[in-house]
């Protein structure tokens, strides 16, 4: 029972931290966009999990990240953005999907990275 | 053993990184993993949609306080304590909301497109180079240093606030294009204004880079006497911008053509050049429609008993757009209009005291000679029995992705060698050519503007005006005490007939510009009888006026006659008559046009879908609206009559020549239905008459039409499609299909990409009485819901009522929403 907890608890702090942090370094626009794979190494380094659950803490983290801040954005702006963007790409338009495919190149990126840390651990 | 699974996540990790980080053909080179992330990416470009613009800003730089109080529709209303903080304001608007437009503006004029965009805009760079536009820079930014010490401090000035925004903004705020180009911007410089500037010439004036070398190409083509004909300077119909009749004083320059100009130059009496190879239009030429209305309307003939004055000035159509609003007060002067993100002041307005506008002269100010270099080197050509040394000039193009091109250009006593064996294009046909250009020379038009801003009289005026140089320009004036006036003003070259149509000799002093027409000489009309002044790009003068002024195909006819004729008739005119002035659609060019048509129509011996479509011409009522079915078939038609009939004359050419100007079709079928050229000389032993051509244009326009009407595009504004571009030209930054009317020839000059660009009508009552807008928006960014606020309402023919007033009043009015305050610390 305590095992469960503590995987349980390990997932949902190693989801949060990676957003936390990745959140934090973002704050900094001089960082590269993509540095967020420095922290969710580490976060996947100190915290041990198997490497599927790595995968998705670190996966979640930034894919929601992402997408709470993506989603967010695009309401405030009433999708003036997002449509013309969308169009550009293409995606027909859809700011629905521009979402989508922003939250999942977080979600992807963010999830090799953990997996990455994952192995360090364990080779 | 858990190596391999390490290796290969370390890999996929950094293949993905290096993949969403790289600009990979696929993604359109845009950095997708960059450009998607929200907190670096566009995402932070989509503005909040009731964002506040309030903020305090503090500046060193400043000499005092500046509160700049944001209208609703985003206009800033600056009000500073110090002439130069105005600027410095200015710069940080025109930055803070337009900066991208203004880094790639300068880009074109100064052929620096290929240093971020790569290779492919090379033609281009390379064009803006050996043309001159940054030397011409050059020599202004170098003459307002030495020699003008307030406008230095103003231009400075500007710069500081252009370069003050820059330094506070964070990376992840760059303009969006920025993030899809992958560039950074750089600091701004005075010589950047100049540039801009240099490219403003270039539009308005530079139609001659391409247009001489196409009239030289055609003139060989057809010979001069056929040239001379199909390519006529005579226009009957010309209502020029000066009446007809009025007497010019005898001129201070007795231009002398060259004893040799019938040979040498016009090449008269030569065969015709049917092997000679063609010309297509230079890609980048300017506009042909490049033009605009402006009015003054004198208290004698308004409602109110003071004048109104309007100004269109007819464009490119961009987003962002060329102009932005402003309102600029300050202890020495309060102003308002459309400035240009890239220069201070404001371009065209009113101030407390007057109103004024432009339209563009048209005159021929740009020429090629040719050049007979000693040898390869270009280091002398041939000069009135002489070898004249060159100098050489550097032009160094960076490019994306790859190695310098170094453009090594002989400088000539004329103006830069622009054409030579490194650069040619198919019209200057292996010719070394040097381009003589009043846009190189230094000037100080951003004076004029500063100066008209502070004008509080009709001497001020004209004082102000004295000092514009290029691109020459109709100033348009009308004052509250009652004053109206238009001065046709510039560096106007001194020409006898036909000089400067085609490449001129570059050996022979004859062939120089005999001198630049004092100011005093130029075309100006001041309080006239008829209670108006007004232009259209048409012809300023009748032929009696004693200097050459350019080609036909340079002025445009039949706006100036339209305008004219309904000033003329108006009476107790009030501004929103002239809002309905300005949007008007009626087609002058038609209403003498459609019924030539007619009497060489055959209407009995049409398909049935032909006389379907010319019953619906005839019964059209002659406006060009939006949902009019008539102007569109009218339109094919004599397009289809005009191919049938020069057609034959221009089809030898392997790349087609220009068409001659319609007001030569339509001169010769109201005059002369033997018109000898109508023959179609590719069938032997058969004249074609007049008729029977018309009859064939009418056959294959009937063609077209039932295309068009299958695909729903038969009305005008279906068939027309106007759309506002982005610079970049991407559909999905741009407004395309707009419901809106006009044309060429129409007051509403609205082409395909083309029109008012600026609509602005001022009533000089004692509080003035404004309106205006652009098809634009305030904002450059576009992800601000500010970015195309005016373009529907500007298609509608709509107008904003403009906010000019003094500070207090402002702080009160409702329409006042944001504030942004300067401060030194």
């Amino acid at each position: 029972m305590k095992n469960i907890i503590s995987v349980k608890l390990k997932f949902i702090v190693s989801v949060l931290l990676s957003a936390l942090l990745a959140y934090a370094i973002g704050i900094f626009g001089n960082i590269p966009w993509w540095f967020f794979v420095f922290s969710n190494l580490l976060i996947s380094i100190a915290i041990v999990q198997t490497p599927l659950r790595s995968f998705l803490s670190g996966a979640l983290g930034i894919g929601l990240l992402w997408f709470v801040m993506a989603y967010g954005i695009d309401e405030n702006n009433k999708h003036i953005l997002s449509v013309k963007v969308a169009t550009l790409l293409p995606l027909k338009g859809s700011s629905g999907a521009l979402v989508f495919i922003t939250s999942l190149v977080g979600f992807l990126l963010g999830g090799l990275a953990s997996l990455t840390g994952s192995f360090v651990r364990k080779s | 053993m858990r190596l391999l699974p390490l290796i290969a996540s370390t890999v996929a990790t950094v293949g993905l990184v290096f993949v969403l980080n790289s600009e990979l053909a696929v993604t359109k080179k845009v950095r997708l993993g960059y450009f998607l992330s929200p907190q670096h990416g566009f995402w932070k470009n989509a503005e909040k949609a009731d964002a506040s613009f309030d903020a305090s800003i503090v500046a060193n730089e400043l000499k005092g306080k500046v509160d700049v109080y944001m209208d609703d529709r985003l206009v800033p209303h600056i009000y500073a304590d110090h002439d130069e903080d105005a600027y410095f304001v200015q710069g940080y608007l025109h930055a803070k909301f337009r900066l991208w437009q203004m880094d790639f503006q300068t880009r074109v004029a100064s052929g620096r497109l290929s240093e971020v965009a790569g290779s492919d805009k090379l033609p281009i760079d390379r064009f803006f180079r050996r043309l001159g536009m940054v030397y011409g820079a050059e020599q202004t930014e170098k003459y307002i240093n030495e020699h003008n010490p307030e406008m230095k401090a103003t231009v400075d000035a500007y710069t500081a606030g252009v370069n003050a925004y820059l330094k506070q903004l964070a990376p992840e705020d760059l303009p969006f294009e920025y993030k899809l180009m992958n560039y950074q911007p750089e600091a701004w410089t005075p010589k950047k204004t100049y540039l801009f500037l240099m490219f403003m010439s270039y539009d308005l004036t530079g139609r001659s880079a391409s247009a001489d070398l196409q009239l030289t190409n055609t003139r060989d083509y057809l010979g001069f006497d056929l040239f001379d004909k199909l390519y006529t300077n005579q226009q009957d119909s010309l209502d020029p911008i000066i009446p007809k009749g009025t007497v010019f004083s005898k001129p201070s320059i007795s231009t002398v053509k060259p004893s040799n100009a019938d040979i040498a130059y016009l090449k008269k009496g030569l065969d015709t050049n049917i092997q000679s190879t063609a010309i297509s239009a230079s890609p980048e030429a300017p506009d042909k429609n490049n033009g605009s209305n402006n009015w003054a309307v004198a208290g004698s003939k308004t409602k109110s008993g003071r004048p109104i004055l309007c100004s269109d000035p007819h464009l490119g159509l961009n987003l962002p757009s060329l102009w932005y609003e402003v309102q600029i007060t300050t202890p020495t002067h309060s102003t308002y209009g459309a400035s240009f993100p890239g220069s201070p002041a404001v371009i065209i307005g009113f101030n407390d005291s007057l109103a004024w506008g432009v339209t563009n002269a048209g005159r021929d100010v740009l020429d090629y000679y040719e050049l007979k270099f000693k040898d390869s080197s270009h280091k002398e050509y041939w000069y009135n029995g002489n070898w004249k040394t060159t100098s050489n000039r550097q032009e160094i193009i960076k490019v994306k992705d790859s190695a310098d091109v170094v453009e090594n250009i002989a400088m000539t006593h004329w103006g830069p060698a622009m054409f030579d064996e490194h650069y040619q294009s198919p019209q200057s046909k292996g010719r070394n050519l040097a381009v003589k250009w009043t846009g190189h020379n230094a000037s100080t038009g951003v004076e004029t503007f500063y100066k008209l801003n502070r004008a509080k009289n009709y001497d001020d005026y004209i004082n102000a005006i004295s000092l514009w140089k290029c691109p020459g320009q109709n100033f348009v004036f009308a004052s509250k005490s009652g004053d109206i006036a238009i001065k046709q003003q510039g560096s106007f070259v001194a020409r006898w007939d036909r000089q400067g149509d085609f490449i001129m000799p570059g050996t022979d002093s004859a062939y120089e510009w005999q001198g630049i027409i004092p100011n005093e000489e130029n075309p100006m009309i001041k309080n006239p009888a008829r209670g108006f002044v007004s232009s259209a790009n048409q012809k300023s003068v009748d032929p009696t006026y004693p200097y050459y002024l350019g080609t036909a195909s340079s002025f445009p006819l039949y706006r100036g006659i339209s305008v004219n004729k309904r000033l003329n008739l108006m009476d107790q005119v009030s501004a929103e008559d002239m809002q309905h002035l300005q949007t008007d659609n009626f087609n002058v060019f038609a209403e003498v046009a459609r019924p030539a048509l007619m009497k060489f129509i055959d209407v009995n011996a049409l398909s049935g879908d032909a006389q379907r479509m010319v019953k619906e011409m005839s019964n059209w009522n002659l406006y060009n609206n939006e949902h009019e079915k008539g102007i569109t078939i009218f339109k094919m038609i004599w397009d289809s009559v005009e191919d049938a009939v020069w057609g034959d004359e221009l089809a030898g050419s392997p790349i087609p020549l220009t068409k001659p100007e319609s007001f030569v079709l339509l001169d010769q079928m109201n005059k002369d239905s033997n018109f000898s050229v109508a023959d179609d000389i590719r069938t032997k032993g058969k004249v074609e008459t007049l008729k029977e051509q018309v009859n064939l244009g009418v056959a294959h326009a009937t063609k077209k039409l039932l295309e068009l009407e299958k695909e729903g595009k038969l009305e005008w504004s279906s068939f027309k499609a106007t759309r506002v571009n982005h610079l970049t030209k991407l559909p999905a930054l741009s407004r395309l299909n707009l419901p809106i009317g006009g044309g060429a020839n129409i007051i509403n000059a609205t082409t395909e990409n083309h029109g008012p660009s600026w609509r602005m009508v001022v009533h000089l009552t004692d509080e003035i009485e404004a309106y205006g807008l652009y098809p634009g928006g305030q904002s450059g960014n576009p992800g601000s819901p500010y970015y195309d606020t005016f373009v529907d309402y500007w298609a509608a023919g709509k107008y904003y009522r403009l906010l000019f007033l003094p500070k207090a009043k402002l702080i009160a009015n409702e329409r006042t929403k944001w504030h942004i305050q300067f401060n030194k610390s």
